[in-house]
């Protein structure tokens, strides 16, 4: 299992994810930086990490998008590797048009750090085999781009085709306005794409992954893609 | 020749920012509605032919400059 760590100019949680998939999940990680225009020969899964990458300028992910190292992660998309973006990460999949959608400033106008419960929507995914359809687990947003929007008969489409892997929820899994922290349409925190190896989300697992850190809400996600890798 | 793009959140979309200057406004008595706040983009652009100019810029808009998926944009060869 091998994992690349596209690390840009401003991307501050690329530490949280080698910790997560190096140290506690003991996979090959390997940081690659933005210029390069390969990714570590036998990458099973690219983890593009949260953070403010060029500053956020122009748009969250705009630029980000355009660096060297994303034509590789597309090409590594393309031939059904596994992609998945976190955040800012999450962002810069939109930009890259690897997913649908943008995320626009969070409706209260506020950065919002906060504990968050996600009700897991798609159960058949490598991000998300070793759960069940309708499992809640709680992970940590901080974000203040994460209003997830897209046209209405778009967003239609992406709910037919049961392109919602997560949603925003109660501790008990109940769905509504009340428990979406940032105006996210549908309560939509997080997306994969037509063929289900590319999932952007906003919320943090991999800062929950560690016990010596207290909790472990994110586990379920590295889990299903362990297995999922294990299997090749 | 110089170009102005200036872009635009969508009608349909949500502008927070938007919002919060209008209740600003508001505040100090100022009858507004409506306020939308975009981005002004101004830039050199080689050339001496302006509809070669603006297809120019409509490209770094399909590029770059817009995210289609929630601003559209206007440009203007000055």
């Amino acid at each position: 299992m091998r994992v690349a760590v596209p690390v840009f100019p401003g991307s501050n949680c690329d530490h949280d994810a080698l910790h997560a998939c190096g140290t506690v999940m003991g996979w090959d990680t390997i940081p690659v930086w933005h210029q390069e225009t390969r990714l570590p020969e036998g990458t099973d899964l690219v983890f593009i990490p949260g953070g403010f990458s060029y500053g956020d300028y122009l748009r969250c992910g705009a630029i980000a998008a355009l660096a060297p190292i994303m034509a590789d992660v597309k090409r590594h998309a393309d031939q059904g590797g596994l992609v998945l973006g976190v955040c800012n990460g999450f962002q810069i999949l939109c930009e890259a048009q690897l997913l649908p959608g943008a995320l626009l400033r969070n409706a209260s106008l506020r950065f919002i750090h906060a504990d968050v419960h996600l009700r897991v929507e798609r159960a058949d995914l490598p991000f998300t085999a070793a759960m069940k359809a309708g499992d809640v687990f709680r992970v940590p947003i901080a974000h203040a781009e994460g209003n997830f929007t897209l046209e209405p008969a778009d967003l239609a489409d992406l709910e037919a085709r049961g392109g919602v892997a997560f949603r925003y929820c109660s501790p008990r899994g109940e769905i509504g306005e009340a428990f979406v922290p940032n105006g996210a349409m549908n309560g939509i925190a997080g997306i994969v794409n037509i063929r289900g190896n590319v999932l952007g989300m906003m919320p943090h697992p991999e800062r929950v992954v560690d016990p010596r850190l207290g909790a472990t809400g994110g586990l379920g996600i590295f889990r299903s893609l362990d297995a999922a890798l294990a299997r090749g | 020749m110089k170009v102005r793009v200036s872009v635009q959140l969508k009608p349909g979309i949500l502008d927070p920012q938007g919002k919060a200057v209008e209740q600003g406004l508001h505040g100090f008595g100022f009858a507004v509605d409506h306020v939308r706040i975009g981005r002004l983009i101004e830039m050199e652009v080689p050339g001496a032919d302006a509809a070669e100019v603006k297809a120019r810029a409509q490209a770094m808009c399909d590029k770059l400059l817009v995210n289609p998926v929630m601003e559209k944009a206007s440009i203007e060869v000055l």
